[in-house]
C-alpha cells in the first residue's frame, strides 16, 4: 500500500497542483507536502500526493557506483588470466 | 531519463548476487543463517516478484515483517467501519481494505448488501464525495503507515481550510519504528538486520532508525524497491555484519533525506499525537499509532459517532499473526493454497497485494492452483 512511483513534473497548474508524467501517461499530483516544486523536477507520488523529490544526480551516481563495482570485479577476475 | 530500467539491469543483478555470495562465504560456517527482516510489504512483493530469495545463498534468510498496513489492521476496525456503513454513513476507502475480514464480514459484503462504500485511489477524492453530499456524513478509512498518513493529513488540513464539515476519518494509523523495537528483541526471531522501507523513510527520514539501531545494535539499511536496490542493500548489511558494525545506512538517498520530509512531519505533528495501537496478530504496541489531537477532534470519526472500536475476532485457523511476526512462512499455514487463496482469502495476508501469503502464493511458486 506504500507503493509510490517516480514522476516527472510537466507543469504546475494555477491551483498549485502539478501534472506529472509516468511512462507517457499524465496524472494530477497534489504538491501540498513539498515546498517549491517546479516543472522538470522528479517527485515520488503516493496516493495522488508527491511525498518527496527524487534527486536525478543521486540516481545517476548510484548507477555509476554499480558500474564501477562491476568494472573492478572484472579487473580482479582478470588478474589470474594471461 | 529512465531511472527504473537502470535499477533492474539483470547483468548488474548477477554481479551483485556474486558479491553477496562472496561476502556470505567470508562469514564462514554458522549454526543459523543470517536473518534479515524486510519490514515493508512493498519489499516483500518486490523480493518475491524478482526471485531475490532464490538468488541468495542458504546462509541468508529473508523474513517478511509486519509492513503491510492492510494486514495489520485489526478485525475490530473493520467491524466498526461496517457498523458505520450499515447506519447510512458513506465510507471512502482504498480498495485494499475491501476484502479484509472483520469478525463476521467484509466491507465488500457490506457493499453488496447496499452500503455506500466508495473506493478511491487518492484521499483527495474524499473531498468531492463529501462536497456532493453535504447533507450526508462521509467517513474516510484512514489506515496506513507514515507514507499514507501524510497525504491523509494533507487532505484533512485542506478540508479544514475550505470548511468541509461532513467529512471525518476513522483512524488506524501505524508507525514503523515502534514495531521495530519489539521485533528486534524477539528471542524467537533472532533478527540480525533490518532492510528498512523506502517510502516510509521518505517521510520519517533515515535518522528515525537511529534509536532502534543503537538500542539493539542492529544494522538498519534503507533500500529502494528495485531489484538492484534490494540486492545492494543486502550487500550493505553483509558488509556491516562482517565488520561487526551496526549503523543506519541510507542506500535510497536519491529520495530519502536524513531528517525526512520536514513539511510532512510538521503537518503530522500538528494534526496527530502518538497513541497505543492494536496490530493484528501482534497486539497493542505502545505509542505505535497516531490519533487526532484535541483541536482536530471534529475530524475524528470515533468521537463524532461515539464509536467504539472493539477487539474483534479472527478465524482461529489463520496463522497471519505468526506470518506477520516472521515466525512462520505462509506455506506452514495449513490453509495456505487450499482453503485460503487470493480469490478466496481467509486472512488479510492473503487479501492484500502486499501481504506475505499473497506474495508467496503468486510468485514463490508455492501456491497450489485453485
Ligand atoms: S494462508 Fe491464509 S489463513 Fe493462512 S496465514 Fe495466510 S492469510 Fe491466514
Amino acid at each position: 500500500m506504500c507503493l509510490a512511483v517516480p514522476m516527472c513534473v510537466l507543469r504546475i497548474e494555477p491551483d498549485g497542483t502539478a501534472v506529472g508524467d509516468l511512462d507517457g501517461v499524465r496524472h494530477g499530483v497534489d504538491l501540498s507536502l513539498l515546498e517549491s516544486v517546479a516543472a522538470g523536477d522528479y517527485v515520488i507520488v503516493h496516493a495522488g500526493y508527491a511525498i518527496e523529490r527524487l534527486d536525478p544526480a543521486e540516481a545517476q551516481s548510484r548507477i555509476r557506483l554499480f558500474q564501477d563495482l562491476q568494472t573492478s570485479r572484472n579487473a580482479d577476475a582478470g588478474e589470474g588470466n594471461p | 531519463m529512465n531511472f527504473l530500467e537502470a535499477f533492474r539491469d539483470p547483468r548488474m543483478a548477477g554481479m551483485l548476487r556474486d558479491e553477496i555470495h562472496e561476502l556470505a562465504g567470508r562469514r564462514g560456517k554458522r549454526d543459523r543463517p543470517l536473518s534479515i527482516m524486510e519490514v515493508c510489504g512493498t519489499h516483500t512483493m518486490a523480493i518475491s516478484r524478482n526471485g531475490i530469495r532464490s538468488m541468495l545463498p542458504s546462509t541468508i534468510r529473508l523474513i517478511s515483517g509486519p509492513g503491510c498496513p492492510v494486514c495489520v489492521t485489526p478485525p475490530g476496525y473493520i467491524d466498526a467501519a461496517i457498523r458505520l456503513a450499515d447506519s447510512g454513513t458513506h465510507l471512502v476507502t482504498f480498495g485494499d481494505l475491501l476484502n479484509v475480514p472483520g469478525s463476521h464480514s467484509t466491507l465488500a459484503e457490506a457493499r453488496s448488501r447496499g452500503a455506500a462504500i466508495h473506493v478511491v485511489y487518492s484521499p483527495t477524492a474524499a473531498f468531492a464525495i463529501a462536497q456532493e453530499r453535504s447533507g450526508t456524513q462521509v467517513v474516510f478509512l484512514g489506515i496506513g503507515f507514515e507514507t499514507t498518513t501524510a497525504p491523509i493529513a494533507a487532505m484533512v488540513d485542506r478540508a479544514h481550510q475550505i470548511g468541509i464539515h461532513n467529512l471525518s476519518i476513522l483512524t488506524a494509523f501505524k508507525c514503523v519504528p515502534p514495531a521495530l523495537h519489539i521485533l528486534a528483541i524477539d528471542p524467537e526471531l533472532h533478527l540480525d538486520a533490518f532492510l528498512c522501507p523506502a517510502h516510509v523513510s521518505a517521510i520519517i527520514g533515515a535518522e528515525a532508525y537511529e534509536p532502534v539501531c543503537r538500542a539493539h545494535a542492529i544494522p538498519c539499511v534503507i533500500a529502494g524497491f528495485e531489484p538492484l536496490d534490494i540486492l545492494y542493500g543486502i550487500r550493505g548489511i553483509l558488509q556491516q555484519v562482517l565488520h561487526r558494525e551496526a549503523r543506519v545506512d541510507n542506500q535510497y538517498n536519491r529520495v530519502v533525506k536524513p531528517s525526512g520530509n520536514r513539511k510532512a512531519l510538521d503537518l503530522l505533528a500538528r494534526c496527530f499525537q502518538p497513541s497505543d495501537a492494536d496490530w493484528r496478530g501482534i497486539g497493542v504496541l505502545p505509542a505505535s499509532g497516531l490519533t487526532f489531537r484535541e483541536n482536530w477532534s471534529t475530524f475524528d470519526a470515533e468521537r463524532r459517532f461515539d464509536l467504539r472500536v472493539e477487539k474483534g475476532t479472527v478465524n482461529p485457523a489463520c496463522q497471519c499473526g505468526n506470518v506477520l511476526k516472521g515466525k512462520i512462512l505462509p506455506t506452514a499455514c495449513p490453509l495456505f493454497g487450499t482453503a485460503c487463496t487470493p480469490s478466496r482469502p481467509i486472512g488479510p495476508c492473503m487479501v492484500s497485494n502486499e501481504g506475505t501469503c499473497s506474495a508467496y502464493f503468486r510468485y514463490e511458486g508455492k501456491g497450489v492452483p485453485s
